[in-house]
């Protein structure tokens, strides 16, 4: 084990979907760049938010960091170990420490298993303990994560919302991970149920000493839980930094519309907030627009961004950005 | 404000679901009006009964299962629950416009969306095709869609979400109704189109003085574009107030407990976010009290065993809370 701060370092992560045609004579014709090459350090301990619209592939990003979907390029090295480079019974021993909790709590809940069973899943696969201790573990698992015993033998069915996220959450500590990705763990959940869950992330990351990628659309929520935030566009990542550094000084254009385009619970303050209009809809990951890839919708575009891919680079210590006119 | 300035009045609308389980009270005798030009926000988590109530405005919902059990919901003179469904099929569309959730599931996969825009237009205002075709390219346009004479032969599916709510509000605003219910319009897009979606609403609202009922369980989005709003719990209204007044002195124990649950961006709010303990009730067996009382920090003995009535709790402001009524001091 080493003491280094960084947790997972991220190198040059590429995930691409092929397009394929011809039935016989089957040939890749072009591909759906979901995840274009992607660069970052998850430290150790803390929440990263990871933000962006719909379809600017967050997901697919926290689907190959964690080998559940294979990059087709780039290194994932956690914990001294390139996660890309591991296959079979390596990588699944490796899974014990990396887990995720998924967006939909109806779709990721198996719905003919009983609680109980979901939450000992972990256990079973990586042969941990005896089926009593098993059994005891799920109990302490509910009771971490707050759900009652009685639900021990019930089924998914059965439960709320917030408690399929609280089932989601507990068999995803249940083998005691490192590093979870919660992917949208909250956006499915009405606002009185999101505070729940929330703050139950927190309470655990205090007492597990967890590290979380969080992916979210919800700027609001980011900032209350996120230690830094990572914004993606279309593939690719434009600009990461320090939380408070991030919403107050946000270098990329991008980051700007987007942090301006959030509603906020005051009428005053709402209605009088500058706003940045973004116009347009995200382009095609098939075709992504050359050079920067935002200049099609960015209000400060200038003829070489059309043409002049920007560097991610590191603006201000911690604050990294990708974009040709932030020095 | 007199009675006769309501364009829309609700009154005492009960709405029920009759289920092979049970009997769900959906909406338990909910009250509102609305003004022409006025923006009323209805805001509550899922299953408060906001969304059946407004489509029982336009007698949307289901019957069977569901039913209107009793009520009025009076529209510029004439009490729409009454009406042949002839003349109901007049008003959908015509003068009241409505734009759901889900566009996909809501626009005919089968017809162009520019069909689909003109047809509201040829049956309820009699246009030619060529008239409706002209009209049908001038709504894409005003509601921001690049090229509407390309884009009025697509497919649904050949739109963006985004796309699509914005097609969905051409067709509702077609008609020039005089109310726009809205139903968590927003809600499925991302907050850079949500923005401009609501710009769009704000605009054609301002520019045809036309009501909106403006359903949303976001706070935030309410806070954007609401005059006056609505809250619901569990089918009842709780909280009625001027849209300023309501987010600077929430009275009702709910209301604030739900603004205190969401973070604020803009100011580093508490270090944990208040919790709402507990889930909503279930409808089909609603707590003989204040439905709230089971989750309610102030709860007492009253509270468990009578439902509180609506009450003033300051001018032009009600909510339904022994608390607020028992702390009221005489104005």
């Amino acid at each position: 084990m080493n003491d280094s701060p960084v947790l997972v370092s991220i190198q040059g992560l590429k995930k691409h979907f092929p397009i394929t045609r011809g039935l016989l004579l089957r040939r890749q014709v072009n591909a759906v760049k979901a995840v274009d090459g992607i660069s970052f350090d998850i430290l150790r301990g803390e929440t990263l938010g990871l933000v962006g619209e719909s379809g600017c592939g967050k997901t697919t990003a926290g689907r190959a960091i964690l080998q559940i979907q294979r990059p087709t390029a780039g290194t994932v090295v956690f914990k001294g170990l390139d996660l890309t480079a591991q296959r079979g019974e390596s990588l699944r021993a490796i899974r014990r420490y990396i887990q995720m909790i998924f967006q939909d709590p109806f779709a990721s809940l198996d719905p003919r298993w009983t609680i109980s069973r979901i939450i000992g899943e972990p256990l079973r696969v990586h042969q941990i303990g005896t089926p009593q201790e098993r059994q005891a573990r799920v109990e302490e698992l509910m009771e971490l994560v707050g759900l009652d015993r009685m639900f021990n033998n019930r089924y998914p069915h059965e439960c709320s919302g917030g408690q399929r996220q609280r089932i989601g959450i507990a068999r995803a500590l249940a083998s005691t991970p490192d590093f979870i990705v919660c992917d949208e763990p909250i956006t499915a959940l009405d606002v009185s149920i999101q505070a729940q869950i929330v703050n139950l992330l927190e309470a655990l990351q205090d007492r597990l000493g967890l590290t979380y990628l969080f992916i979210a659309h919800d700027l609001s929520m980011v900032r209350h839980l996120c230690d830094r935030v990572a914004v993606m566009y279309l593939g690719t990542l434009v600009e990461l930094g320090g939380r408070d550094e991030l919403y107050r000084y946000p270098l990329h254009p991008y980051t700007r519309a987007l942090l301006s385009a959030v509603s906020v619970p005051d009428p005053v303050k709402t209605r009088s907030r500058p706003r940045l209009p973004l116009t347009g809809e995200l382009p095609s990951p098939i075709n992504p627009p050359a050079g920067c890839r935002f200049h099609p919708r960015c209000p400060q575009a200038t003829p070489e961004c059309q043409t002049r891919t920007p560097v991610w680079h590191e603006s201000s210590p911690g604050h990294w950005v990708a974009c040709c006119l932030a020095k | 404000m007199t009675q006769a300035a309501s364009l829309l009045e609700v009154r005492d609308l009960v709405v029920e679901f009759r289920t092979l389980e049970g009997v769900v009270h959906a909406v338990n005798g909910v009250s509102f009006r609305i003004r022409a030009g006025e923006t009323l926000g209805i805001v509550g988590e899922s299953g408060c009964g906001k969304s059946v109530s407004a489509l029982s405005v336009l007698r949307l919902i289901p019957q069977p299962p569901g039913k209107i059990v009793s009520g009025r919901v009076d529209f510029d003179g004439r009490d729409l629950l009454q009406l042949p469904k002839a003349e109901m099929q007049a008003v959908r569309g015509r003068a009241i416009g409505m734009v759901f959730q889900d566009p996909m599931t809501c626009l005919n996969p089968v017809l162009t969306v520019g069909r689909q825009i003109s047809e509201t237009m040829t049956v309820h205002l009699g246009l030619g095709r060529e008239e409706a075709r002209r009209q049908t390219l001038s709504l894409l346009e005003m509601v921001g869609i690049p090229t509407p004479e390309l884009r009025c032969d697509d497919y649904p599916h050949h739109f963006s979400g985004g796309m699509r709510q914005r097609a969905m509000i051409a067709m509702a605003l077609s008609c020039d109704p005089k109310l726009l219910i809205a139903d968590e319009p927003t809600t499925a897009l991302d907050v850079t189109i949500q923005s401009q979606i609501l710009e769009l609403v704000k605009r054609q609202r301002d520019r045809r003085n036309m009501a909106v009922i403006w359903i949303s369980h976001d706070l935030s989005v309410i806070a954007e574009l609401a005059d006056r709003v609505v809250v619901m719990y569990a089918g009842f209204i709780v909280e009625e107030a001027d849209v300023f007044k309501l987010y600077r002195e929430p009275r009702h124990p709910y209301t604030q407990a739900l603004l205190d649950s969401i973070p604020h961006m803009d100011t580093a709010g508490p270090e944990e976010l208040r919790v709402i303990p507990g889930s909503p009730p279930d409808a089909m067996s609603l707590p003989p009290g204040c439905p709230f009382a089971p989750r309610c920090t102030f709860a007492f003995d009253r509270c468990q065993r009578e439902n509180p009535p609506l009450s003033s709790a300051g001018r032009d402001h009600t909510a339904a809370c022994w608390v607020v009524a028992a702390k009221r001091k005489p104005p």
